[in-house]
């Protein structure tokens, strides 16, 4: 692996590894698939190669992101503002 | 430029089951998860906003509590706060800590710091007051915006667009203002490591109540009991004057 792209893949690893540690079907099970999604693709030589995944595991970090905003914004929405659901779906609208 | 102070509370994370202690006296926190607000977290994320849009240049988080509090702060800054400052109320002074000591707390924080914003979460989720944001406003006779949907910054004023029962209303407040952030404020950042790591070279200072002048004495007095509906009306009766209640 070219070397400054090592130090890349690495914090990258680092970063989804913590952010693992919230995911919905456990930290454990995160972490394997982590492990085995890096290890897949250990042997990738062209720097150009590397920067995709890199790229993606990026997009993967933001996604968590979302996933654990999202999750959030629903479970306060219940709590702090159960009326207008009530409201909205008897419109039958279907929002957020 | 400005200086926004933003008030963050460590509480049990939101997904938590709660669980009543066996001697029903509070709900267990000991080794339970605890996180910054959920609405101290949006309340951070428009003050972090407006500094990157150049509406103010410092943004000062500040939570009150035991030494644990510090880790909010430290989200907090994660986040994109420039400061922390860490108000240490611990042990039997913590327990009894309700809106109005933090209200002062943070009135007098303000002025020190010079903010020409308050901002924090419109309630905590322990305890659901929503009293901290308006009693601090009220202390300082600042105006306040809570409830916040939208904040939009012009000159020296504030256009907040407030979330009512029945719908929104749209007011323009002049600054120093107070605001407190409702849900639809805005989407909060998620703390990635490389910011935590970050976060770790920025200030956290230490204060306690006193050095701000401030008595945390907690207010709330126990009432009396009776026995029966019977004496509690004689005692009313008896202590009423020309028809009126005087206690």
């Amino acid at each position: 692996m070219a070397n400054p792209l090592r130090s890349e893949v690495l914090k990258l690893y680092r970063n989804l590894l913590y952010l693992g540690q919230e995911y919905p079907k456990g930290p454990d099970y995160f972490r394997e698939c982590l492990k085995s999604a890096f290890k897949k693709n250990k042997d990738v030589k062209d720097p150009i190669e590397i920067r995709n995944l890199v790229d993606q595991g990026e997009s993967v970090i933001k996604e968590l992101g979302n996933l654990y905003y999202l999750r959030e914004y629903r479970d306060m929405k219940k709590l702090y503002h159960r009326q207008e659901m009530f409201t909205l779906l008897n419109v039958g609208r279907l929002e957020d | 430029m400005s200086r926004v102070l933003v008030g963050v509370k460590r509480v049990i994370d939101y997904a938590v089951k709660i669980r009543v202690k066996p001697d029903n006296s509070g709900v267990v926190t000991d080794g339970v998860k605890h996180s910054m607000n959920p609405f101290c977290e949006i309340a951070v994320e428009e003050a972090v906003r407006l500094k990157e849009k150049k509406f103010i240049s410092e943004v000062v988080a500040v939570s009150c509590g035991p030494a644990q509090a510090t880790e909010t702060i430290r989200t907090a800054l994660a986040m994109g706060c420039d400061r922390g400052i860490h108000v240490e109320v611990s042990g039997k002074d913590y327990e009894s800590l309700g809106p109005l000591q933090v209200s002062k707390i943070f009135a007098a924080l303000a002025k020190k710091e010079e903010a020409s914003l308050v901002i924090l979460g419109k309630q905590a989720i322990d305890d659901d007051c929503n009293q901290t944001g308006q009693m601090t406003a009220a202390l300082l006779d600042w105006p306040q915006g809570t409830f916040a949907s939208e904040v939009e910054i012009t000159g020296d004023k504030v256009k907040v667009v407030r979330e009512i029962d029945g719908g929104l209303e749209t007011i323009k407040i002049n600054m120093p203002a107070v605001l407190t952030a409702d849900l639809r404020l805005n989407t909060p950042r998620y703390a990635t490591l490389p910011n935590i790591m970050k976060a770790k070279k920025k200030k956290i200072a230490n204060v306690k109540p006193a050095d701000l002048g401030v008595d945390i004495v907690s207010r709330a007095c126990r009432g009396t009991e009776w026995d029966t509906v019977g004496s509690l009306y004689e005692q009313w009766r008896s202590r009423s004057e020309h028809g009126a209640l005087v206690f």
